[in-house]
């Protein structure tokens, strides 16, 4: 049988075909010495997947994705990634992702806004079936009017479909979030895919600073056997074995079994906590937690708001912030508790819908507290002086209030 | 008995005769298994949830006796009737969504020839003519032009019947159908046609009137596949219940179908590269025989 002891998969300690270390990922994540670099979030992506042990990639073209998916290929033909094509549509992306996964591969995908609606099928059946997949949405606007700008509204499509979501705000958080990301997913009492979300141009098109781990060691490599669900590879004949077998014609146990394996899936999502806090270092960042005025945002929105919370700062004014790192799970303790004695509570987003303050409304008391915006969509910017305004103007607004109705 | 397929000593007061039936008497590991073994050994196939007489099921049967290497033979299947027979089948085999049966089989195969890289790993589809020909149309014929190394069998019962018995494109013109309250208006997709022009080195349009016929058509499909390139069987099981037959009709709906003349004649087209392919193996065998005999 073939196992993660298998003598062609080289283990910890061993060296790949490209001549990496395979080292333990706590080891890897936080002892191994990093080294700056200055590079594009697109190359961000290549240097993370080259240090995943990535099996298998799909690439179709989308701006703002097309350029790391291309570079993903480039690692192919270097001999880093297993197997690497250009799919047809995303939604064949997407299955091909699944097909390589069922396969027992580690799988790696990009695409965004319009290929994420146009893929969205596969999302829910990833999760159902426990599929580890880690895709990299470098989101976008969703039609129409088309637009190729940056906006987060797709996000809001993606919540419910009981993968991981993780946000990044920065180039770094993405190089750690990716590699993180696989070892979460990928533990067997979670076994879920993963979204790594990055903000489309903001983050995939600019040149950062990056800390990265060195360039000779990878990660262990997926052992699909490590998994709540059997991997179809036939190594484990001949039961009866079928994934996922559905139950539309055995209506006495149909709802249950679909209900109680919806909920299962939603549980592997808080399983993935305990998981990651120590990974990520808690799941959401607090800056002067006693202010009475809080930030909450997730994405670059987090970078505009601390922006914004140094110009309140100059004028001797004090503005807190809370960072949200992973959408799935949703930090609603650590959000309550970070939240109990503020008074007014903005959410800076970059979409139209302000998805996240609907999230954050429905799950603090009080939340009347929580003011949606601002909002800029379609590509628009957010500088912090927006944010500053939106703040001035609420709170003008309430004093006004109080006075009428003192 | 065979090697890969045993059962843990610990475990035999607890597995289900089933399983042990499998372990005892399916017939993994038999380079000469087919048909012929039905009756003296377990199937690959248990009961299923078929109507009573469905075509669909003693095609299946056929084809899990002919596959040539089961005991590394992975099945994706989609959506529909076909779907209610993939649980009770002794191959590791996937559902996952409606149409999406070639990319699926397309990450699959290149995920096992990754990890498994000094093996055979087969990868056979096998979905009805809704998921192949109609929503799953872009993802059929793009597997075929990259040349994925998989089978792709279509059951053609020419309508959507899991369903209800919609029109659907291998529906025959003039059919009246849900959908196609006035009969269907266009010409059945000539699907394999389509596919010698895609791609496929092996192609097959038949009945599943025929065991031995069958079973020789998905061992070609299935080693060229492995071999050459892509490979396409087209099968006709006829839907009874929508086309208005009674359960011990299917067998002469079938026949009757593939007379000279009609749709389902038996036709195959086999490229070159297959051909030689092929005759190499006849060599084969034939030397085999031989030096058996000699
Ligand atoms: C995306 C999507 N659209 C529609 C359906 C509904 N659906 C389920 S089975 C089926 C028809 C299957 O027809 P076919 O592939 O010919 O298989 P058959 O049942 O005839 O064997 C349809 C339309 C679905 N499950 N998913
Ligand atoms: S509906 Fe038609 S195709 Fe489906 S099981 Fe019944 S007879 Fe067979
Ligand atoms: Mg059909």
């Amino acid at each position: 049988m073939a196992t993660q002891t298998d003598s062609r998969v080289p283990q910890i300690g061993q060296r790949n075909k490209k001549g990496q270390l395979v080292t333990d990922p706590n080891e890897l994540f936080f002892l191994s010495p990093r080294t700056s670099s200055f590079l594009t979030g697109s190359e961000v992506i290549r240097e993370a997947i080259r240090r995943a042990s990535v099996d298998f990639s799909v690439a179709y073209p989308i701006t703002p994705q097309s350029e790391a998916s291309s570079l993903v290929g480039e690692l192919y033909a270097e001999g880093y990634v297993g197997d690497y094509m250009r799919g047809e549509s995303e939604f064949a992306v997407m299955g091909q992702c699944a097909g390589a996964a069922f396969g027992g591969a580690r799988v790696f995908t990009t695409t965004a806004g319009p290929g994420t609606l146009r893929a969205f099928e596969n999302f829910p059946m990833w999760a159902g079936s426990r599929l580890p997949i880690q895709v990299v949405f470098t989101v976008r606007g969703i039609n129409s009017p088309l637009t190729i700008q940056p906006d987060t509204l797709e996000i809001a499509f993606m919540l419910e479909t009981g993968m991981l979501l993780w946000h990044a705000e920065s180039a770094q958080d993405l190089f750690d979030y990716m590699l993180k990301g696989y070892y979460v997913a990928e533990q067997p009492e979670v076994h879920l895919p993963i979204g790594v979300i990055c903000d489309g141009f903001f983050v995939t098109h600019t040149k950062d600073m990056v800390m990265m781990t060195p360039e000779d060691r990878t990660l262990p490599h997926y052992d699909p056997y490590r998994s709540p669900v059997v991997c179809m590879d036939m190594e484990v004949p001949p039961v009866r074995m079928m994934r996922d077998p559905f139950v539309m014609k055995s209506n006495y146990i149909s709802y249950m079994t679909h209900a109680s394996w919806q909920l299962e899936i939603r549980a592997a999502i808080e399983r993935s906590r305990k998981h990651t806090v120590p990974l990520l270092d808690g799941l959401i960042d607090v800056e002067n937690p006693d202010a009475e005025i809080m930030l909450i945002s997730s994405g670059t929105a987090v970078s505009q708001a601390r922006e914004a919370i140094r110009l309140f700062r100059a004028r001797g004014e004090k503005v807190g912030l809370i960072k949200i790192k992973t959408l799935r799970p949703f930090p609603t303790e650590e959000i309550r508790k970070a939240t109990e004695h503020a008074k007014h509570i903005f959410v800076p987003e970059f979409n139209v819908a302000g998805w996240l303050a609907r999230e954050i409304k429905s799950t603090i008391d009080r939340n009347h507290r929580v003011v949606a915006g601002p909002h800029v969509a379609g590509g628009m910017t957010m500088p912090p002086e927006i944010i500053v305004e939106e703040i001035e103007k609420h709170m003008a607004h309430r004093r006004n209030k109080e006075l009428v109705h003192g | 008995m065979a090697n890969r397929i045993q059962i843990n000593k610990e475990f035999i007061d607890i597995m289900p005769q089933d399983y042990l039936d499998l372990v005892d008497s399916g017939t993994f590991e038999n380079p000469n298994r087919g048909w012929k073994d039905f009756g003296t050994a377990t199937e690959l196939i248990a009961e299923h949830s078929l109507c009573a007489g469905c075509p669909e099921s003693i095609a299946f049967r056929h084809i899990m006796a002919s596959i040539p290497n089961p005991e590394d033979t992975v099945m994706v299947g989609s959506t529909g009737c076909t779907s209610l027979v993939f649980p009770m089948i002794a191959v590791h085999n996937i559902h996952s969504l409606f149409g999406n049966q070639n990319a699926i089989a397309t990450g699959l195969k290149r995920a096992l020839a990754v990890r498994f890289p000094d093996r055979v790993k087969d990868v056979i589809v096998l979905a009805g003519d809704g998921a192949t020909v109609d929503i799953g149309l872009d993802m059929t014929l793009q597997s075929w032009f990259r040349k994925e190394r998989f089978t792709t069998i279509c059951f053609d019962n020419e309508l959507y019947a899991n369903t209800g018995g919609q029109e659907s494109g291998l529906m025959q013109k003039g059919f009246l159908a849900k959908m196609a309250p006035v009969g269907k208006r266009f010409e059945k997709v000539r699907l394999p046609e389509i596919a010698r022009e895609s791609g496929c080195d092996y192609v097959a349009i038949m009945t599943a009137s025929k065991p031995s016929l069958v079973e020789k058509v998905i061992k070609q499909a299935v080693l060229i596949a492995r071999e050459i390139g892509p490979t396409y069987v087209q099968i006709y099981t006829p839907c009874i219940l929508e086309i208005g037959k009674q359960s011990m009709e299917g067998l002469q709906e079938m026949r009757t179908s593939e007379a000279p003349g009609e749709r389902f004649k038996f036709r195959e087209f086999i490229s070159p590269e297959a051909q030689s392919f092929l005759d190499g193996l006849a060599e084969k065998k034939k030397a085999e025989k031989i030096a058996a005999t000699t």
